[in-house]
């Protein structure tokens, strides 16, 4: 009789002993400690595939340079559109992406009404107000690293700041609903969040109807304060979506980011987070639930530039049906100055169904030897026959087996989601995806 | 009392090498309250008789008949052969990561009673049933067999039967691997099922050892797809001492 070890930890690498010099000595330098895992039944296919999507624009800005950079702290960081290059699959943090799906947002065209934005504030936060280009403290934290976030930079003439003043905490959280115009609508978008000194407030960022979106959101963390950052792509199934939140930590802050991404064809979200003073952490928790034909992205990189810092950043993802994609990069760089670093990442993804395929990359850079911890996981698993015939054996039918395993899967995520109203949200859109796949 | 009535029962596997017959005609009755061990070789078909009787999509029936209590059980799919009374322990449960062992027991429950079990009584069986079988409470929050033991995979499928209360068990080489100990709390398990129930068991094994803890009422010789010899405990003492040599010749 088969038993079939369905969790395949296809791939792991982890860096946990930061006292042994051997492995500090080789995640340190140039080389990255680089995991790769890849499963699906296509899996063994997919050269064709990526070959296929791998789709090499013309150039229309500059020359630009090679974003191939061997640290992740090299990459270009520039305002000018003309310094970037236009995404080829060539380029490192491109390869996994479908270009030519995403295409319409690396055009620098005027945004047109593509996405109305509603916002409420909760008592106690600063009058509404906006940034102009150059307008600090916009552009002070988020300096595009790609072509399509320096046009969505460069297209935003205001952009909207929300504040909780010094010393506030603000019970309610902030509320920022953009709904889609039409899948044919281009948009851009700028946010920009800030908790002052010793403030703590939340922000509920969300994400419906249908567009081609280009959105920068930036995130100003003060000292010694606290932010909630909840971004839910929600949107209807023809949506283009491309984001790139970029924080800094304060000293003594925190940050929780948390993006949540199950609508849209195709989603991609980079996330940047930076400490620029001792005693920060971040904790950057994802979920995300890729169907037919769907692309979901999600890049993130944290940059321990500050000693005594902390980071912990939690990823699942499930997919099902044909040509499901999801794709997740998790680099962690911790240069020379961040001692007593500690960081831990981690990404699971669950398959549901044959067709479907999860990249998962892990990198963690070390430039110091003297840290806590520094560890990454990543692990692609199997929702399999075995799994389910055990299941329905005691008595559980299929679809209920299967919710089974998918809401377990994400509890332990949903549950650090510290607004009622979206964890019921997210149980609900979960049992509505699973849905899905039954019919 | 149920009855389990299998008749002239074929069976076969894909394999690379072509379709393989594995079953070639069994014939067994067991009715509740009796246990009847199913002895053989490896290889003999013992686990495939097992998993597919519970319905495994990878076992072809090509001819006979299995009912439950007169109701056609190769009719029915997986779930709806539990929830009629069938249970497999199986010799190598899987692993579902995201689900509590407590989760898992309430929903299959819940599943095979057709109603949720009242919460105060539940919480009561299952922390009296993990006590029997020597289980710390906090087995109860650890994922379904994700890093058990081998003693422990085999001590929560009869966990699960005590819970579930089955009117058919089929034991599927629950026996094998495991030490002393683990086997006689394994086997009180099963002996407290019996008392407590008229469930009817249907012990495969490749090992007599079992037998001194569970007393089979009837002993099946399995051998090369179907059932060679039967009798009562004597005929297991008879294979214990001269092993399955006798069999396999007279299958050859």
């Amino acid at each position: 009789m088969t038993s079939s070890d369905v969790y395949d930890e296809t791939s792991i690498a982890t860096v946990e002993d930061p006292a042994s010099a051997d492995v500090a000595g080789n995640a340190a330098g140039a080389a990255p400690v680089a995991a790769q895992g890849t499963l699906g039944r296509e899996a063994a296919g997919s050269g064709p595939e990526l070959e296929d999507e791998a789709l090499a624009l013309p150039d229309q800005g500059g020359q630009g340079s090679s974003h191939a950079a061997a640290s992740r702290a090299d990459r270009l960081r520039s305002f000018e559109r003309g310094d970037h290059s236009t995404p080829s699959s060539k380029i490192e943090e491109w390869r996994f992406t479908p270009l030519r799906r995403f295409a319409p947002l690396f055009e620098d065209v005027a945004g047109e009404a593509a996405v109305e934005v509603t916002v409420s504030r909760p008592e106690g936060a600063a009058a509404e107000s906006t940034l102009g280009a150059g307008e600090a403290p916009r552009g002070t934290v988020l300096v595009p690293e790609d072509l399509p976030t320096a046009i969505a930079s460069a297209r935003t003439e205001q952009a909207l700041h929300l504040v909780a003043p010094k010393n506030t905490e603000l019970a309610e959280p902030f509320r920022v609903q953009s709904v889609g115009q039409g899948a044919e609508l281009r948009g851009h978008g700028h946010v920009v969040l800030e908790t002052q000194e010793s403030s703590a407030a939340t922000f509920v960022l969300n994400h419906t109807g249908s567009a081609q979106y280009v959105q920068n959101v930036e995130m100003v963390v003060g000292d010694n304060s606290q932010m909630t950052v909840i971004t839910l792509q929600d949107w209807d199934d023809d949506a283009l979506h491309i984001a790139t939140h970029h924080a800094r930590v304060g000293r003594d802050a925190k940050l929780k980011h948390i993006a949540v991404s199950l609508g849209g064809s195709a989603v991609r979200v980079n996330t940047i987070g930076e400490f620029s003073a001792p005693g920060g952490e971040i904790e950057d928790l994802g979920l995300y639930f890729s169907d037919e034909n769907q692309f979901l992205e999600h890049r993130l990189f944290v940059d321990h530039a500050a000693p005594n810092c902390t980071s912990n950043v939690a990823y699942k993802g499930a997919l099902q049906g044909q040509k499901a994609r999801s794709v997740w990069v998790g680099d962690v760089l911790i240069r020379k100055a961040a001692e007593g670093t500690n960081t831990y990442e981690l990404n699971r993804n669950l398959v549901l169904t044959e067709g479907a395929r999860a990249d998962s990359v892990p990198n963690l850079e070390i430039e110091t030897g003297e840290i806590e911890g520094a560890g990454h996981a990543a692990a692609t698993g199997r929702f399999d026959d075995e799994q389910l015939f055990y299941l329905r054996a005691r008595g559980i039918p299929e679809q209920e087996a299967r919710r089974l395993v998918v809401r377990g899967f994400f509890a332990e995520l949903i549950q650090q989601i510290d607004v009622p109203e979206i964890r019921e949200h997210l149980f609900a859109s979960i049992e509505t995806e699973l849905a899905r796949s039954m019919n | 009392m149920s009855v389990l009535e299998i008749k002239n029962l074929h069976a076969t596997v894909e394999t690379p090498e072509g379709t393989k017959q594995i079953l070639k005609g069994v014939d067994l009755t067991i009715r509740g309250g009796e246990t009847h061990a199913i002895m053989g070789p490896n290889g003999s078909g013992k686990s495939t008789l097992a998993y597919a009787l519970a319905g495994h999509p990878k076992y072809e029936i090509t001819e006979g008949s299995v009912t439950l209590d007169g109701e056609d059980v190769l009719e029915m799919s997986v779930d709806e052969r539990a929830r009629a009374g069938l249970f497999l322990a199986m010799q190598y449960p899987v692993e579902v990561p995201g689900v509590t062992v407590s989760n898992f027991l309430r929903t299959a429950k819940t599943a095979i009673d057709g109603e949720a079990p009242s919460l105060r009584t539940w919480v009561k069986d299952v922390k009296g049933a993990m006590d029997d079988l020597r289980m710390d409470p906090a087995f109860a929050e650890r994922n379904v067999n994700e890093g058990f033991s081998g003693g422990e995979k085999k001590r929560h499928e009869i966990l699960q039967m005590q819970l579930i209360k089955p009117s058919m068990a089929i034991l599927d080489e629950t026996d094998s691997g495991l030490d002393v100990d683990a086997l006689r709390i394994v086997s009180d398990g099963v002996n407290r099922a019996k008392e407590n129930t008229d469930v009817g068991i249907m012990l495969i094994t490749h090992y007599t050892r079992i037998l001194r803890y569970v007393k089979p009422d009837f002993v099946h010789v399995f051998v090369n797809g179907r059932i060679a010899e039967q009798g009562g405990p004597e005929l297991a003492e008879q294979l214990e001492s001269e092993g399955y040599d006798r069999f396999l010749a007279a299958a050859n």
